[in-house]
């Protein structure tokens, strides 16, 4: 049945609401990232100004976002990379032999307040010397990423059917040998997936970088924080980090946007 | 005869290829499962149980200041202090339950709603998607200074649209009693397209039949939604509510990157998480942080057990 006319009236001023509510902030911050202070003091120049690349320019050349920019990358990259390695073999393991209580273990990490792990991390690796340096970094935000990866692909798992490991047992391949040659390729999309995620949350983590990073390792949301100083507030260079920060971040979940739709509602509608 | 017996040089490879016959391949397979889950479970067990039970340790102790200090066991003397301050932390635990209710109501009812309108397939429905994918992706701490801007009650936008529909200028995030409500306004911004998402994963997944019965009963709009659609998606709303609240009561990044340490010089926005987070790290008073934290994380479980279950009896 095709919903009645006032319905879709109804609905198409509504999701245009939603769409404006949702689009107009993002929007807003990247043009206040093309201004320059002047214009974004004199509200008579809120949509007519000349725009000026002026503030990538503050952000990228003086504030060394080049730089924070390779750090976020090499930390959520490695901190992604290394959760998968560990993670789908768990994950594997969790869903063929209904391991429930593991799971719960590492689901926990989920629901633990990552301030309570920051004290530990923090008495232990500054003892080590170790606080400011990537290997913390990449421990900690793999703290976010191993959770997340073993949910996703525990549920992934879930869905694959047995048989076909069972056929390649008969045809003679090992247990291993049929998770690496039947299983992991079928789990392609769940990896991809699980994968992305994991790089988004741990590019846009703050609270462990804010402790554990230094002035060399910093990663770009402490980098924005950073930006506030004291004194006054620099709005366009503000907006312009905002921007180099969240916009790589957008472009790629719209790329790949099935996988972390998938991803997000993971488990979701299992009841 | 001995044709017979002549293995073929052409043959296909044999059911066990060489190596897997080797002990270490069969002991491999033989605990396999648990030297797949061994090296997370051993992350796990050395990143996350140590440190709880560490926190766990700390918050019977004095310790403070350096992290190479002496401190001493104390017992349950910061739990004494720590519950009796009504300065901070029980205005902190208020917050924290304050903001949580408010967000994931507003969250949940708008979340509802959203994914009720996106239900049936319509042109421009991709659109819609991508918009509501965004918030979701990207960084709290940018979300937080693009919404510094926008309500900054001199320059912002916020203000500006208010004059023009004739409403005076507002302190937003810089007053004392509006500074947590508009944190909650961004959370609920970012948020609810999560919601959205996972209320419309549980939609898809229903058959049309009950929808169908229904109609063809005389039920109305109304009815079917309150009758069949909702306690059929029950256990998804569920979920939602679960993951979001989890979430919802850590928030850190919006409220720290708005209203920076202590959540603001009145501490108007210091939530449980904000306030164990300067305790550990802008005061280094540990043994004190410790205990809020414990507190906290048992109120969180407490939350989660209550939620799962309900959700354990609606299911029956």
């Amino acid at each position: 049945m095709t919903p009645s006319k006032p319905y879709r009236v109804f609905r198409t001023s509504a999701l245009v609401l939603v769409v404006f509510t949702l689009m107009a902030p993002l929007l807003w911050m990247i043009t206040a990232s093309f201004k320059t202070n002047v214009d974004i003091y004199d509200t008579a120049k809120a949509f007519v100004f000349s725009p000026s690349l002026k503030n990538y320019e503050t952000v990228l050349q003086q504030a060394d976002y080049l730089q924070f920019i390779g750090n976020s990358l090499w930390v959520a990259f490695a901190a992604t990379v290394l959760s998968l390695l560990l993670g789908v073999p768990a994950a594997y393991s969790m869903s063929r032999f209904t391991m429930k209580r593991s799971a719960l273990v590492v689901l926990m990490a989920r629901v633990i307040p990552g301030v309570s792990l920051l004290v530990p991390w923090y008495y232990v690796f500054s003892n080590l010397k170790l606080v400011g340096g990537f290997t913390v970094l990449i421990l900690s935000h793999m703290f976010v990423s191993l959770p997340l990866i073993v949910y996703i692909m525990m549920g992934y798992f879930d869905g694959l059917p047995t048989e076909l490991e069972e056929a390649a047992l008969v045809d003679g391949l090992t247990h291993i040998g049929a998770f690496r040659r039947i299983t992991l390729p079928l789990s392609v999309p769940g990896v991809a997936t699980a994968g992305i995620l994991s790089f988004i949350f741990s590019w846009n983590n703050f609270m462990f970088a804010l402790v554990l990073s230094d002035s060399d390792t910093k990663t770009l949301p402490v980098a924005i924080f950073d930006f506030v100083g004291y004194a006054s507030i620099d709005w366009g260079g503000l907006m312009a980090a905002a921007t180099v920060v969240t916009l790589p971040i957008m472009l790629i979940a719209l790329f790949v946007q099935k996988y972390v739709v998938s991803g997000l509602t993971a488990g979701a509608t299992k009841g | 005869m001995s044709a017979v017996t002549t293995p073929r040089t052409d043959a296909p490879a044999a059911p066990a290829a060489p190596q897997q016959d080797s002990a270490w391949s069969r002991w491999a397979n033989k605990h396999r499962k648990w030297l797949f889950a061994a090296p997370a479970m051993t992350f796990v067990a050395v990143l996350i149980v140590f440190p709880v039970a560490w926190t766990g340790y700390l918050s019977l102790t004095d310790a403070e200041g350096s992290v190479r200090a002496e401190s001493e066991f104390i017992g349950f003397q910061n739990y004494l202090d720590v519950l009796t301050d009504t300065d901070r932390f029980w205005p902190a635990v208020w917050r924290t339950v304050l903001f949580t209710g408010v967000v994931l109501f507003f969250e949940v009812v708008l979340g509802m709603a959203i994914a009720l309108l996106l239900w049936r397939p319509f042109c421009g429905e991709k659109w819609v998607r991508v918009a509501i994918l965004l918030p979701l992706v990207a960084t709290p701490v940018a979300v937080g200074m693009m919404w510094r801007l926008i309500f900054d009650p001199n320059i912002g936008m916020a203000n500006q649209l208010l004059g023009w529909v004739g409403v005076g200028p507002q302190p937003w995030l810089a007053g004392q009693h509006s500074a947590l409500p508009t944190t909650m306004f961004i959370d609920v911004w970012q948020w609810t397209p999560m919601v959205v998402l996972i209320l419309l994963a549980g939609l898809t997944s229903l058959s049309d039949e009950p929808q169908e019965a229904a109609r063809i009963d005389g039920a109305s709009t109304w009815q079917r939604f309150r009758h069949v659609t909702l306690p059929l998606l029950m256990p998804t709303v569920i979920v939602a509510i679960l993951l979001r609240g989890i979430d919802a009561l850590k928030t850190f990044d919006i409220l720290y990157a708005t209203k920076g340490r202590g959540g603001g010089s009145f501490h108007e926005v210091e939530t449980l998480n904000v306030y164990a987070y300067g305790l550990s790290f802008d005061y280094n008073d540990y043994g004190v942080s410790s205990t809020v934290l414990i507190i906290f994380f048992l109120i969180i479980i407490g939350v989660m057990w209550a939620l799962t279950y309900r959700k354990k009896g609606l299911g029956r």
